[in-house]
């Protein structure tokens, strides 16, 4: 039961209070950029969650099996992003091998994720904060689903600024981001939500 | 040598990559809430830039095309964690307070973005002074943005105490919401001096992006002209 509670705060922290892009700026560029319709942003949000939950799965057992016992520590960086590279590209030919419906939706956004700071930051995250392997799962499940949270709000937000008329200098990226800072202000909400 | 100084240059205003290439949006934004940070990001940033240009540039007859962003990847990655050493070993704090924005500096699309478009097809001199120009610009965006959250949100400069700011801080300036809300600004400033002389980025498009060409095959631009040609379907 304990460990159900302390399982649940780690999602609801990572969900609203850490969100991996309005509070810590991990993957602005998938949020700015594939946030245009509702339904671009859900998939690429599942992608993400996916990808993390998968990086996570790899990444977890390489450092405490194979980097920690013999001291190689300061590989963590150059293996990781190796790892999350090689895996993204294994993922998108197995799922275009034998679940090309889910491949049509889900694959275009699957290069994108090689390089996304969100990935690579949460499988470092996980092991910096000393999480256990079913804590790791868990915090990037809920990485996920916070990146997932805010891409869906932010395309709706944004549906309605196309509406909108900004001044001629802020037409385009400013007002998208004037816009992500009001949006990351309902979630600056949240802090204090869980304080321990 | 005018040219050189040309290559130098190019990267402090006309193609800063923070203001007007936006480029690296995630480190500026994390690392801008005081002077001390953005400057060690900046200085960090800059060595892995001018670092992975030159060892790219020389090696740019080596690398076989079809697995250049693979290799780009592993020199920079290496160079990373040559910088998060070097450090943890003598600058311990500052080394705590960038945490994992450090090992970052790897996606940092700055660094993968001028090997691309830069160092895969000039010369090693032209190439280190191309990162210099890049990683000062990068340096330069990151302080004022860090000046402006820093002086207004804490009340303070480089952390020493400003007496006069006392009564005016706005201390959102230093939270999340605050760095959109002043990156935003910053951009459209830039937008209203340049005047659409610059070649500023309109949006986070594909067409944009100076990263479309190595996400692999260009994959996004093909789900776009994708989505475009369904567009015309519907419309025919």
């Amino acid at each position: 039961m304990e460990t159900l509670k302390g399982l649940l705060a780690i999602v609801m922290t990572s969900v609203l209070v850490n969100n991996y892009v309005l509070s810590k700026f991990l993957g602005i560029c998938p949020f700015l950029g594939v946030s245009k319709k509702t339904d671009q942003a859900v998939g690429m949000g599942v992608a993400v969650t996916f990808v993390m939950l998968m990086a996570t799965a790899v990444t977890y057992p390489i450092q405490i099996y194979l980097l920690d016992p013999n001291g190689l520590g300061y590989l963590q960086t150059i293996l990781f992003i190796l790892v999350i590279a090689a895996l993204v590209q294994f993922v998108e030919i197995v799922l275009k091998k034998f679940i090309p419906a889910l491949h049509r939706s889900l694959g275009v956004y699957l290069p994108l994720i090689t390089t996304n700071c969100a990935v690579l930051g949460v499988t470092i995250n996980n092991i910096t904060d000393g999480y256990n392997f079913l804590e790791s799962m868990v915090s990037s499940l809920g990485c996920g689903l916070g990146f997932l949270l805010a891409m869906v709000l932010f395309a709706g937000v944004r549906g309605r600024m196309e509406e909108s008329n900004p001044p001629k200098a802020f037409q385009g990226i400013p007002i998208t981001l004037v816009a992500a800072s009001i949006v990351s202000l309902a979630f600056y909400g949240f802090i204090g939500m869980f304080a321990d | 040598m005018k040219n050189k100084l040309g290559i130098v240059l190019k990267g402090l205003v006309k193609e800063n990559p923070v203001l007007v290439l936006v480029l690296g949006t995630c480190p500026t934004l994390a690392t801008s809430t005081s002077v001390v940070s953005a400057l060690a990001m900046g200085i960090a940033a800059t060595a892995v830039l001018v670092c992975s240009n030159v060892c790219i540039s020389a090696l740019r007859k080596l690398i076989p095309d079809m697995v250049r962003i693979p290799c780009y990847i592993v020199v920079i990655a290496g160079f990373v964690s040559i910088v998060q050493m070097l450090m943890e070993a003598y600058l311990p704090d500052l080394y705590d307070m960038l945490g994992v924005y450090l090992a970052l500096i790897v996606v940092n699309c700055i660094i993968l973005g001028r090997a691309e478009m830069y160092a895969k097809d000039n010369g090693v001199v032209d190439s280190a002074l191309d990162g210099v120009g890049m990683g000062i610009g990068f340096t330069l965006a990151l302080l004022v943005m860090a000046t402006i959250r820093e002086t207004i949100g804490a009340g303070s400069f480089a952390g020493i105490e400003l007496s006069f700011m006392e009564e005016f801080k706005i201390p959102i300036l230093t939270a999340a919401p605050g760095g959109f809300f002043v990156f935003g600004c910053l951009i459209a400033l830039v937008n209203h001096i340049t005047r659409g002389k610059a070649p500023v980025r309109k949006s986070f498009d594909c067409e944009s992006c100076p990263s479309a060409e190595f996400c692999r095959k260009g994959s996004c631009t093909a789900a776009e002209t994708a989505e475009k040609e369904g567009n015309a379907d519907g419309n025919a």
